[in-house]
C-alpha cells in the first residue's frame, strides 16, 4: 500500500486555540479510515485543512507524494481530493439531477461552456443519472432538493462528492441527522464505495466506525491521540476512557 | 433539434434517458409554446397604440435592464442595488460621443456602450465581487455614487446636473430616422436590441455556465467544493450583465435624444430593482411580466392619486415580499403546479 494522502506535523491555531496540533497522518490506498474523537476535537478543522478551506500555520499536506499545502480549494478537487459536508449544503431550489450534473460538469469541465444548452452535454446526464441509480436516487432525480426527506439528502450529498470521481474521500458525519431507520441506506452507499477510492470519514456513530473502518484515528483537543485497526482502538483502555466511556454512555449528546 | 434523437439511434434508448428528472433536464432549453407570445404581443401593441409608443419603448427598455439585473442578480445570487452605474455608463458613453461629435451611428453606438459598461463592470466586480451579502450592496451602491458624482463634477464634458440635451443620433441603418414625435423608430429598434439580448440571455441561462451560476446562487460554499472557478465564474457573469445594461442605457439615451444624471442614480437602480422582484427573479420572464406591471400600476396609480401613488405601489411590494417572494411570476407557477396533479409531496 502507497500513501495517498498524508500531513506532516500539520498545525493551525486560531489565536491562542490550537485547533489542530502538529497532526502526521496518512491515508492509504483503497483505505477505509475512520477519525473520531470528542466534539471539539479538531476533526472538522482537520478536514479543512486537507480540502484547502483552511492554509495550516504549519506543516504540509501532500497528495501522492506532491506537496499541496499551498494549493487552493478548487484546485485540490481536481486532483481528486472530494468532500461531503456534516450538516447538507446542497443546491436546494435544483433539482436532485441538476445537483449531481453540477459536480460532473465541473469535473469534467463542461460547466464553463455558455452556448450550449444543458441537455447538449448527454454525457454529464448519463453519468449523472447512473450516480443516481447506484444510489437508488433516480426516482427522485426530478424532485427538488426541498422536496426530499432528509435521508434521501444526505445520499445527494454523496452524490455530488462521487460525481468529482475522488481519489480521496473525505466524509464528515455522513449519517448525521439521518432517523436511524434510514441510516442503512446512507451505510450501504458508504460500503458500496468504489475500492479503489481512499476513504476518511468522521464519525460520532461507532457502530459505523466500527462496522466501516480498517483503521481508527482517535483525535483529542487537536492532536493524535491513538491510531490503529479496530480491534486495538476497542481495546486501548485510554481511548475507552476519553472517548468511548463517553460515547456510550452520553452518546445520543453527540449525534 | 428536434430529430436530434436520429443519429443516436444505432444504440437503444438508454434507460436513463427517460426518466422524467433526465427528460426535464434535457428538454429544457426547447422552445415552449407561449414563449413566441411576449414578441406577439409587443407587435401587437406597435399596430394597436401608436399614440403610446413612447411608452412603449421607455417599457422595452425597463425590460432590457431587467433583464440584465435578473443575470447577475436572480441567476448568480449577485446582491447590487447600484446597477443603474452600468446603465448610466451606457448612456454616458452614447450621449459623450454623440454631443461632442465623436461618433453618433447607432448600432455601432450601442456596440461601445455595452463596451464601456463592460470594462466597468469588470473593474468594479474584481474588487466587489470578493465580498458578499451587506458589504456587496453597499459597494454596488458606492460604485455607482462615485459614477454619478463623477458625471456631476465633469461638468465641462458631461453637461453635469442639467446633462447633455439634444443629442443627435442618426438614421438606424441610414434608413429610419428618429422623429420627437412618432416613436415608431425608437420603439421597433428597441424592441429588435431586446430580442438580440434576450436571446443572448436565454442561451447562458440555459447553458451548463448558467447552471453553474444558479449554483453558485444556491450554495456557493459547495460550488467551491466541487472546484468550481466561483469568483471567475461571477465576474464573468458581471460583465455580461453589465454590457446588457450599458446597452439599455445606450438606447435609453438614442431614444430621448439627451442623457442626465437620472441614468446614473438610486432611482433608476431601485425602480429595476423592484420590477425584477415585481415580475419573479431567477426567471428569464421576471423582467417581462415585472416591468409591464410596474409601468401599468404606476401610469394608473398616478392618475389616481397624483401626490401619493409611490404608497400604492409600496404596499404592493410589501404585499410581494410578504406573501410571494417569486413575484408576480411565482404565483402563477403555484397555480399552474396546483392544477396539475402531483404524485407525491414531501
Amino acid at each position: 500500500m502507497t500513501a495517498l494522502l498524508e500531513t506532516r506535523a500539520l498545525s493551525k491555531s486560531f489565536g491562542a486555540l490550537r485547533a489542530t496540533h502538529d497532526v502526521t497522518f496518512t491515508l492509504e490506498e483503497g483505505a477505509r479510515h475512520a477519525l473520531i474523537g470528542p466534539n471539539g476535537a479538531g476533526k472538522t478543522t482537520f478536514i479543512n485543512l486537507l480540502t484547502g478551506v483552511l492554509t495550516p500555520s504549519a506543516g504540509e499536506v501532500l497528495l501522492k507524494g506532491r506537496d499541496i499545502t499551498d494549493v487552493e480549494q478548487a484546485e485540490r478537487v481536481k486532483l481528486g481530493i472530494a468532500r461531503t459536508f456534516q450538516i447538507n449544503r446542497l443546491f436546494r431550489g435544483l433539482s436532485v439531477l441538476e445537483n449531481v450534473y453540477i459536480s460532473v460538469a465541473e469535473r469534467v469541465g463542461a460547466a464553463a461552456n455558455m452556448f450550449m444548452p444543458v441537455g447538449s452535454r448527454r454525457d454529464v446526464i448519463e453519468e449523472a443519472m447512473a450516480l443516481l441509480e447506484q444510489l437508488k436516487l433516480a426516482d427522485d432525480a426530478h424532485h427538488t432538493i426541498s422536496e426530499l426527506p432528509y435521508g434521501r439528502q444526505r445520499l445527494v450529498e454523496l452524490a455530488i462528492a462521487l460525481g468529482l470521481k475522488p481519489e480521496v474521500l473525505l466524509l464528515d458525519e455522513p449519517a448525521a441527522g439521518v432517523p436511524s431507520a434510514e441510516s442503512h441506506i446512507i451505510l450501504d452507499a458508504v460500503d458500496a464505495l468504489p475500492k479503489n477510492i481512499g476513504v476518511l470519514i468522521i464519525d460520532h456513530d461507532m457502530d459505523l466506525v466500527f462496522r466501516f473502518a480498517e483503521r481508527i484515528t482517535v483525535m483529542v483537543r487537536g492532536a493524535v491521540f491513538a491510531e490503529g485497526t479496530p480491534k486495538e482502538i476497542g481495546a486501548n483502555a485510554d481511548v475507552r476512557a476519553v472517548y468511548l466511556g463517553q460515547a456510550t454512555h452520553g452518546g445520543a449528546d453527540h449525534g | 433539434m428536434m430529430a436530434a434523437a436520429s443519429p443516436e439511434r444505432s444504440r437503444p434508448v438508454a434507460a436513463w434517458a427517460k426518466n422524467e428528472g433526465a427528460r426535464m433536464l434535457i428538454s429544457r432549453h426547447r422552445l415552449r409554446w407561449w414563449e413566441p407570445a411576449p414578441w406577439l404581443l409587443a407587435l401587437a401593441f406597435y399596430f394597436a397604440f401608436p399614440n403610446y409608443l413612447g411608452f412603449g419603448y421607455d417599457l422595452l427598455i425597463w425590460i432590457l435592464f431587467a433583464l440584465s439585473l435578473d443575470l447577475a442578480l436572480g441567476y448568480a445570487g449577485i446582491i447590487t442595488l447600484g446597477h443603474a452605474a452600468f446603465f448610466g455608463a451606457g448612456a454616458y458613453t452614447v450621449g459623450l460621443l454623440a454631443y461632442h461629435g465623436i461618433w453618433n451611428e447607432p448600432i455601432s453606438s450601442l456596440v461601445l456602450a455595452a463596451g464601456v459598461a463592460a470594462v466597468v463592470g469588470l473593474a468594479s466586480g474584481l474588487v466587489l465581487l470578493r465580498t458578499t451579502g451587506l458589504t456587496l450592496l453597499m459597494l454596488t451602491l458606492c460604485t455607482m455614487a462615485l459614477l454619478e458624482e463623477g458625471a456631476n463634477m465633469g461638468h465641462d464634458y458631461t453637461g453635469g446636473f442639467d446633462g447633455l440635451p439634444s443629442l443627435e443620433i442618426p438614421p438606424v441603418l441610414g434608413l429610419f430616422e428618429f422623429n420627437p414625435l412618432y416613436a415608431n423608430t425608437q420603439y421597433l429598434y428597441s424592441l429588435v436590441v431586446l430580442i438580440v439580448c434576450f436571446l443572448l440571455v436565454r442561451t447562458l441561462v440555459y447553458s451548463p455556465y448558467g447552471e453553474s451560476l444558479t449554483g453558485i446562487r444556491e450554495n456557493t460554499l459547495r460550488m467551491h467544493a466541487v472546484g468550481s472557478p466561483v469568483r471567475t465564474r461571477l465576474v464573468v457573469c458581471y460583465t455580461i450583465s453589465a454590457a446588457i445594461a450599458g446597452i439599455a442605457g445606450g438606447l435609453w439615451a438614442q431614444t430621448n435624444a439627451y442623457v442626465n444624471l437620472t441614468t446614473l442614480g438610486l432611482d433608476r437602480a431601485a425602480t429595476v430593482l423592484i420590477i425584477l422582484i415585481l415580475g419573479g427573479y431567477g426567471r428569464l420572464y421576471g423582467a417581462f411580466v415585472g416591468a409591464v406591471a410596474y409601468m401599468v400600476l404606476s401610469h394608473f396609480l398616478a392618475r389616481l392619486y397624483p401626490t401619493a401613488w409611490q404608497l400604492g405601489l409600496g404596499l404592493l411590494l410589501v404585499i410581494i415580499a410578504l406573501f410571494a417572494r417569486n413575484g408576480i411570476l411565482g404565483i402563477a407557477e403555484r397555480l399552474l403546479r396546483r392544477r396539475t396533479p402531483k404524485r407525491d409531496g414531501p
